[in-house]
């Protein structure tokens, strides 16, 4: 039976082959053999076009500027400008980006395998994201926005995916990441402005402000490590039931820790937190990001991690399996709240001003919506998941208020469609990125 | 010294006595049998064996210790593994990954392992690659190595459940109706199965089962609980011809 299904969708796909148009065929044919690297590259011509005759171009076009977001906001701010904006992506982004991977997919490939055969899996992960650093950094140089619109995207990556682990590696519904964020978030920046900023609460600083930069990640990690103290405080009452009790701690924490830091008149109160030095730069929290999801990956992967997914599935199953259950969730659950706690750090370090509000329900919301919307137990679904609400939040900026309909009323969609997301419950390894495709 | 010794179990759920006065003694290799009508207390003795729940009174003692109040993984890591009546295989995961996440406690690598990919996590997890895959090989599962269970017949994914029990490496089995909810071809496959474990890994065997035939075949002594209580004890033939045990399972004749 499955066979005949498979053989008439074999029919069907050289059916379309043969009848598709001859240049669509010819590129799709092409662009399968290129590897990701070659894509890189081509992503980085592309930039590189951009950050160097991008401005002539686009005025050429009939745009004021170069479009910041690929001209996706003219959608709501100046439908006339579209075509212009097409335009430019085709002839900026499109077409060199496609020219180079399709041209250089035969050197490409050759490196891809020799990179596969030769260097350890780390190594090559490293060159790659390196690659891709550069073409962002290339694109985001060409205005402040991008740079901002990056870091939060780095930083939501971060918090998608440890906030995943809990919801779906784990299958239990935490609401406590706002507040993880925040502890770490507050943590780290009253270390830094202690350690490296004149204040006028905290006084002088008492470190030489040189250092700072080279403490920071410790400064991070010490303010990790204090959010996933701060994280046992719901996991010790929580754990030992399942299902919704979770959810309403874990809600509760975050609220508790919000009134708290609204009512710390030292570090500020509702007005919030400001002064901290502006550490986190669009390459520190490139490395963090892909530290973040290296390390989560490597758990997911490992039988160590695995086995919280199988206290999800079957908690007496895993037990009678001689899985220790009590430590499983503990490991997972402090180690999403680290992450949490280290993004908060980070967005407190772009920012260089916090405050309680930010740390709401608002942004609970955002967080779980990309987790739901990536797809669970998925790191990739989760990547995806981050970088597509973020740019639709960027997206939808004009609708003001507004856009809290549209994206609710999108994941209302998507939940329907896809119940448990768009990626949801796949594994894919990096090595298979990263082949060659010859 | 016996292996598994329990002694005057007894439990309570409230004021139900659903296990009283139990009493079972396991020689290395040997395999017994525990049958009974539903509601007896069957699988509430296995629970209590293995920890999920904790005995109102009485000793289980294995290879000398006494495990009663430990938890569950920690007896399972000692050398008692289960099976379960409704299976609880972990549905989004594959054959494989059951059959790893049952050496979880031999795990060496630890958390940095786990974080960072170290080789020697890697070598570990290659190690248990090649057991796992030794184990789908000897109860015939291994063409679905990397299928996720949902979608396995019935029969596999009970093959897959033994296989899982047996990664832990125990010393002893409890089976709790193996062969539940399969059709007569099934059983009869799940029979050589059992026997095949039985003879290869010379394991000591715990099964219930409600299927006389599967008992009597695989079982050197049976026991029969009734109400919580032994009703009868011996080879299969005596049980297959006491009076009590007619009783228990099809009632007494009364004159009207």
């Amino acid at each position: 039976m499955k066979a005949t299904d498979n053989q008439i969708k074999n029919l069907e796909r050289v059916e379309k082959k043969t009848t598709g148009i001859r240049p669509v065929r010819w590129l799709r044919e092409k662009t399968r053999r290129v590897p990701a690297l070659g894509w890189l590259l081509g992503a980085l011509t592309a930039t590189i076009i951009e950050s160097s005759v991008g401005l002539p171009l686009a005025r050429a076009f009939g745009l004021w500027s170069v479009p910041g977001l690929f001209g996706l906001r003219f959608i709501f701010t100046s439908p006339a400008s579209i075509p212009s904006a097409v335009i430019y992506v085709l002839v900026v982004y499109i077409i060199p980006a496609l020219i180079v991977a399709v041209s250089t997919a035969g050197i490409t490939n050759r490196a891809a395998a020799f990179m596969q055969d030769k260097l350890p899996v780390p190594i090559n992960v490293i060159i790659h994201a390196a690659l891709l650093y550069a073409t962002l950094h290339v694109w985001g140089s060409i205005t402040d926005y991008r740079v901002l619109l990056l870091s939060f995207i780095f930083i939501s990556i971060m918090l998608t995916l440890s906030l995943n682990l809990v919801n779906g590696y784990m299958g239990e519904f935490s609401c406590s990441h706002p507040g993880f964020m925040s502890i770490g978030a507050y943590a780290a920046s009253i270390m830094t402005v202690l350690f490296f900023v004149n204040d006028d609460v905290f006084g002088a600083h008492i470190l030489s402000p040189v250092l700072g930069p080279f403490i920071f990640p410790i400064i991070l990690i010490v303010g990790g490590f204090i959010t996933s103290i701060g994280a046992l405080a719901v996991a010790i009452p929580s754990f030992r039931t399942r299902g919704d009790y979770l959810a309403i701690i874990s809600l509760a924490f975050t609220f508790i820790v919000k009134s708290l830091l609204e009512n710390l008149e030292i570090i500020g109160g509702p007005r919030g937190f400001m002064n901290q030095p502006k550490y986190a730069s669009l390459p520190v929290i490139f490395v963090w990001m892909v530290l973040c999801i290296w390390t989560i990956y490597n758990f997911t992967r490992s039988t160590l991690g695995k086995a919280s997914c199988a206290v999800r599935d079957n908690e007496t199953g895993a037990d009678a399996m001689t899985i220790n259950t009590r430590r499983t969730k503990m490991i997972t659950f402090l180690f999403a709240a680290f992450w949490a706690g280290v993004a908060g750090g980070l967005f407190a370090h772009v920012m260089g001003y916090i405050n309680p509000a930010t740390f709401g329900v608002l942004k609970l919301s955002e967080v779980l919506a990309m987790v739901y919307l990536g797809g669970l137990n998925s790191v990739l679904g989760s990547i995806a998941g981050a970088i597509g609400l973020q740019f639709l939040l960027e997206l939808l900026r004009p609708l003001a208020m507004l856009k809290w309909i549209v994206i609710p009323v999108l994941l209302i969609i998507v939940m329907i469609r896809r119940p448990t997301g768009l990626i949801a419950f796949t594994e894919i390894k990096v090595e298979d990125i990263l082949k060659p495709r010859n | 010294m016996p292996l598994l010794e329990v002694k005057n179990l007894t439990i309570y759920f409230g004021g139900l006595r659903a296990v009283h006065n139990y009493n079972v003694t396991f020689e290395p290799g040997q395999v017994r049998g525990l049958i009974g009508p539903n509601g007896a207390g069957k699988t509430t003795t296995f629970n209590m064996i293995t920890g999920i729940h904790r005995p109102t009174s009485g000793e289980i003692i294995f290879e000398g210790q006494n495990i009663v109040g430990m938890m569950p993984h920690d007896i399972a890591s000692m050398g008692i593994a289960r099976t379960f009546q409704n299976m609880r295989l972990w549905r989004h995961m594959t054959v494989m990954e059951h059959i790893k996440l049952a050496m979880y406690s031999k795990i060496e690598y630890g958390l940095i392992g786990a974080f960072f990919g170290t080789p020697k996590r890697h070598k570990q997890e290659t190690e248990f690659d090649e057991k796992a895959y030794h184990f789908l090989k000897l109860l015939n599962v291994d063409r679905y190595t990397n299928q996720v269970v949902t979608g396995l017949p019935y029969g596999v994914q009970r093959r897959v459940e033994m296989a899982r029990a047996l990664a832990i490496v125990p010393k002893i089995l409890l089976l709790d109706e193996p062969t539940a909810g399969m059709n007569p071809e099934e059983m009869l496959d799940m029979v050589e199965v059992i026997r095949q474990i039985k003879d290869e890994l010379k394991l000591t065997i715990f099964l219930i089962e409600h299927r006389m035939r599967v008992v009597m075949d695989l079982c050197e002594i049976i026991q029969t609980l009734d109400f919580g209580e032994i009703i009868a004890e011996g080879t299969p033939d005596e049980i297959r011809n006491n009076e009590r045990v007619i009783e228990a399972y099809l009632g007494k004749e009364v004159e009207v």
